[in-house]
């Protein structure tokens, strides 16, 4: 059974925009318990290949399973179902900027409509101690919190309802050093903890290096390689030879090796 | 030795979701004797929602007599002895009817000094153009009288056409019964010209235009454009609101002389079907009817009118903030208010030229 392996299953996904061809016939599948990250030049189709995984693009040829649902012809209860075992994390962070932050983590939970207040608050308060943020904050509005704190809270909600996949669109862009590095550490433990898959859109090679399980690189409009770290790297397409054998790319890769090297000694 | 509770197969969100109230209700139950001991190694999948609905159950506690597998220990870890509190409420203040009042009060005060001070940025800005004549700015300056005035020729023309036919029709019931037949010309055409043009043009302006700049204004703060503008050295006044304020100072006069024109055809088409009056002895009349000042005063109305409306629009625009909500806010509130101060300031010209135009 290939649907219990594969948490999403993309068969020969065209888009096109107009004339302008963002994707030309990709296979791609996303193991199930994995995170697996899309990198990519910008303008080579990241974003919109993870919005086609959301249903917020339609493909115009091709097909997207998740969960073994496809996104386009299945019928609306099954894509309400499917909806509420995904979380997303949106590049800006998407809080609902009239609502409070409590509300915001609220919100899918009441959408459920069988889930009591006083359970909903515990679970707020679960998910806000989880990502970091101090009950303090939960009555705040989103335009009153800084980036790093979006990005948390963001996280947070698109944990709300305890999803099986989540996906990350540039997860620390806009982040300083520090806080990327315990959002990723973040990201890490929750992976661990809650047996999610992940799919990532990141352009920061320390995340992509610290995080991923396997990487697919979208280039020509298709994915032109997916495998781990140390597979891609080994490929000699000329993206992929500027992406990571350049000078930040050696360094990413160098700092990495040094951890899993001391690791191993240990 | 008490009872055990063994609990089996899914314990998450999507399993629990549909009778989470009944599990809520049956767990306690088991949990109200606490000498019951719990199993929970046979749970194949346990999340947050499940752990919670457990430890809930419990009373927030550990139980005594507790078998877990060690990846659901962690979780348990989680769970907290008590849930932390909301900061609280802020709770009855007995001086809440003069805050509240002396807020608003101060409100109005800032909105009228910061629209006096996007006037006055103006103001000087014109004053400036005036002397450096290169400066002017003409594409933003086209670009909006072609969208506040042509672009609303359309919405005028029929509000305009259609109040001319519901004026003549209701009049010339009245003016029948007096035999004074020949009057609607007079009842028309000083009403229309003077009165109804321009706060027709006016209100359907504020509605289409007032709202449009505002929001696109506050399109601009939200998406960081004004900050740009800013740190260009590009003035605000006189690349946003300038143009605005003199592109309807230039495109309200033609669309109160377009909707005037519609109105009084409308008028006419409904006087010669109720009243018999043909369109040559109604247009014949019209000009001893009606003196010139009338329309000169309505022109002049539509200037100012056009101008209030910019400046009101501009003001919510620049004060929104980066916001979705604010945006809706104010986008409201400058149309309520543009058209309130339409009326107002029509309601001031009614007084002061009470002498001129009808004899």
């Amino acid at each position: 059974m290939t649907a219990h392996n594969h948490i999403i299953e993309i068969r020969g996904l065209w888009t096109q925009f107009g004339d302008f061809v963002v994707h030309r016939d990709i296979d791609l599948n996303v193991r199930c318990g994995e995170i697996l990250s899309l990198v990519g030049g910008s303008g080579s189709g990241k974003t919109t290949m993870l919005r086609q995984m959301l249903g917020l693009e339609t493909p115009t040829r091709g097909e997207v399973r998740v969960f073994g649902t496809s996104l386009h012809g299945s019928d609306a209860a099954a894509l309400r179902h499917l909806r509420n075992r995904w979380g997303v994390l949106f590049q800006e962070g998407a809080l609902f900027s009239a609502l409070s932050v409590y509300d915001n983590l609220a919100l899918p939970l009441r959408e459920l409509r069988t889930v009591s207040e006083e359970m909903i608050h515990d679970l707020v308060m679960v998910k806000l101690e989880m990502v970091g943020i101090e009950p303090r904050h939960a009555t705040k509005m989103p335009a009153d919190l800084s980036g790093g704190m979006i990005k948390r809270i963001a996280l947070a909600r698109a944990l709300a309802l305890e999803p099986e996949l989540i996906f990350l669109d540039e997860p620390t862009a806009g982040l300083d050093p520090d806080r990327s590095e315990s959002f990723v550490k973040l990201i890490q433990e929750l992976h661990r903890e809650l047996n999610l898959t992940v799919v990532m859109v990141t352009h920061d090679l320390d995340t992509l290096v610290a995080l991923s399980d396997r990487v697919a690189v979208l280039c020509d409009q298709k994915v032109e390689i997916i495998g781990t770290l140390d597979e891609v790297v080994a490929n000699t397409h000329p993206f992929i030879c500027n992406f990571f054998m350049g000078e930040r790319g050696r360094r990413a890769l160098e700092a990495v090796r040094a951890v899993k090297a001391i690791m191993a000694m240990t | 030795m008490g009872d055990r509770c063994v609990l089996a197969g899914a314990w998450n969100l999507r399993s629990l979701e549909r009778r989470l109230a009944e599990f809520e209700r049956e767990l306690a139950r088991i949990a109200a004797d606490p000498a019951c001991g719990w199993d929970l190694r046979r749970v194949e999948v346990i999340d947050h929602a499940g752990a919670m609905l457990l430890w809930r159950a419990w009373g927030r506690k550990r139980v005594a007599r507790l078998e877990l597998k060690p990846e659901q220990a962690q979780l348990f870890e989680r769970m907290l002895p008590a849930p932390p509190a909301l900061p609280p409420a802020r709770g009855f203040d007995p001086f809440f009817l003069p805050v509240f009042i002396g807020g608003k009060v101060l409100r109005v005060y800032d909105h009228l000094a910061h629209m006096l001070l996007v006037l006055g940025q103006s103001v000087i800005e014109l004053a400036g153009l005036v002397r450096h004549p290169r400066g002017i700015p003409w594409r933003e300056l086209s670009a909006n009288v072609y969208r506040t005035g042509a672009q609303a020729l359309g919405i005028t023309a029929l509000v305009g056409f259609l109040i001319g036919v519901v004026l003549s029709y209701l009049s010339a019931q009245q003016l029948k019964l007096f035999g004074a037949d020949a009057f609607i010309v007079n009842i028309l055409g000083v009403s229309v010209v003077r009165e109804l043009g321009p706060v027709l043009a006016a209100i359907l302006i504020a509605g289409r235009s007032g709202s449009a700049i505002t929001a696109s204004l506050g399109v601009m703060r939200v998406t960081q454009e004004l900050d740009a503008m800013a740190v260009m050295g590009i003035s605000q006044s006189l690349r946003l609101t300038l143009p605005k304020m003199l592109a309807l100072a230039i495109s309200m006069p033609l669309v109160v002389l377009w909707t005037d024109a519609v109105a009084l055809l409308g008028g006419m088409v409904a006087a010669r079907l109720e009243l018999g009056i043909g369109y040559h002895h109604f247009l014949s009349n019209l000009p001893d009817a009606v003196p010139i000042a009338n329309l000169w005063l309505g022109l002049g109305k539509g200037a100012v009118f056009g101008v209030m409306i910019a400046l009101v629009a501009c003001h919510f625009g620049l004060r929104i903030e980066p916001n979705t909500e604010s945006l809706g806010i104010g986008t409201t509130n400058s149309v309520v208010t543009a058209i309130t101060v339409v009326i107002l300031v029509d309601a001031v010209f009614a007084i002061m030229f009470k002498d001129i135009g009808i004899s």
